[in-house]
């Protein structure tokens, strides 16, 4: 039972950290967004405030997957469904 | 301080109604801006032609958020200005809150959706009132077997915006707390504030701005032609 236990426990933690390396992939969607939107300003520098705030829209919303991984991680680390899934079955 | 604590549990008409940290410190934040905003609004009499001092922020402050609403989305809907004023300030401060010890209430998700939750009113909303059927029709488009994924389309909306400030802010709460619990006591001299800085001031802004910004673009995309 302790085994079982804590295998789903350590099976949790990896799995939040599976859901954590989406982080990795936002960050060059995001990056890729800033060089272009900083290679368009040193183009036409008299745009650049059009260019500023369409810039932070589009991080804000590639970022958004980003943040669904980092809520699957907290739910895994401390909201625990595993465990109580285990629960219930034993008892 | 990565639990929501309950400090009281009333009993109103036979339910529980939790008295949670997040609604009291929300209530802190609501009494500092009503406070201000009654100061400011008895200060109104004696405003003069030519500004200064004190009148000058306020009115600057107003102006402002005036023309960024303006701009954003034209000036048939900018009458919703005064209440992304409210959002703005709300937000902002309860992120500021959180630099004096405090929890954010933006670090709970009833916060955060209840904000969400309005501004997809408000799209369904000013959608049907400016647009009225062409707005229905929209759902249909460009065919009507797409009419399910539209909605969806729709519902999500509200879900990703507040999972955006919740878990930007909740981040921010969690590498505090383990900063101040895990690290030795000399560590925690001047160092906090730094990560304040950026988690709660820099963020917090940054997260303002792009709720308040797509939200506008939400409701501008419902809205406008």
């Amino acid at each position: 039972m302790e085994q079982a236990l804590a295998t789903i426990i350590s099976a949790a933690h990896i799995g939040a950290a599976i859901a954590l390396f989406n982080g990795a992939f936002t960050t060059f969607g995001q990056a890729k967004i800033v060089a272009q939107a900083i290679e368009s300003m040193a183009r036409q520098p008299e745009a650049s405030d059009d260019i500023r705030s369409s810039m932070f829209i589009g991080i804000a919303l590639s970022e958004t997957s980003g943040i669904y991984g980092l809520l699957i991680a907290i739910i895994m680390l401390f909201a625990n469904p595993l465990v109580n899934i285990f629960i219930n079955f034993v008892s | 301080m990565l639990n929501v604590e309950n400090y009281w549990v009333l009993k109103i008409a036979g339910y529980d109604v939790w008295i949670t940290e997040t609604i009291f410190n929300t209530w802190i934040v609501m009494a500092v801006l009503i406070i201000l905003a009654i100061i400011a609004r008895m200060k109104l009499k004696s405003f003069k032609v030519i500004p200064s001092g004190f009148q000058n922020v306020i009115e600057s402050l107003v102006e402002i958020f005036d023309n960024f609403v303006t701009n954003t989305m034209g000036e048939k809907l900018s009458y919703v200005a005064p209440w992304f004023f409210m959002v703005f300030s709300l937000v902002f401060s309860s992120s500021l809150f959180s630099t004096i010890g405090f929890r954010a209430p933006t670090a709970d998700f009833i916060t955060t959706f209840a904000l969400a939750i309005v501004t997809f009113l408000m799209m369904v909303v000013l959608g049907f009132r400016h647009r009225k059927g062409k707005y229905l029709k929209s759902l249909f488009q460009p065919n009507f077997v797409f009419f399910p994924i539209n909605v969806l389309g729709e519902m999500a909306k509200p879900v990703s915006l507040s999972f955006r400030l919740f878990g930007n802010m909740l981040s921010g709460t969690i590498i505090l707390t383990l900063w101040y619990t895990l690290t030795p006591t000399l560590l925690q001299i001047g160092i906090p504030a730094a990560l304040h800085g950026f988690f709660d001031v820099i963020m917090g802004f940054l997260q303002t701005y792009i709720f308040v910004i797509i939200s506008l673009m939400y409701i501008k995309g419902a809205a406008d032609e």
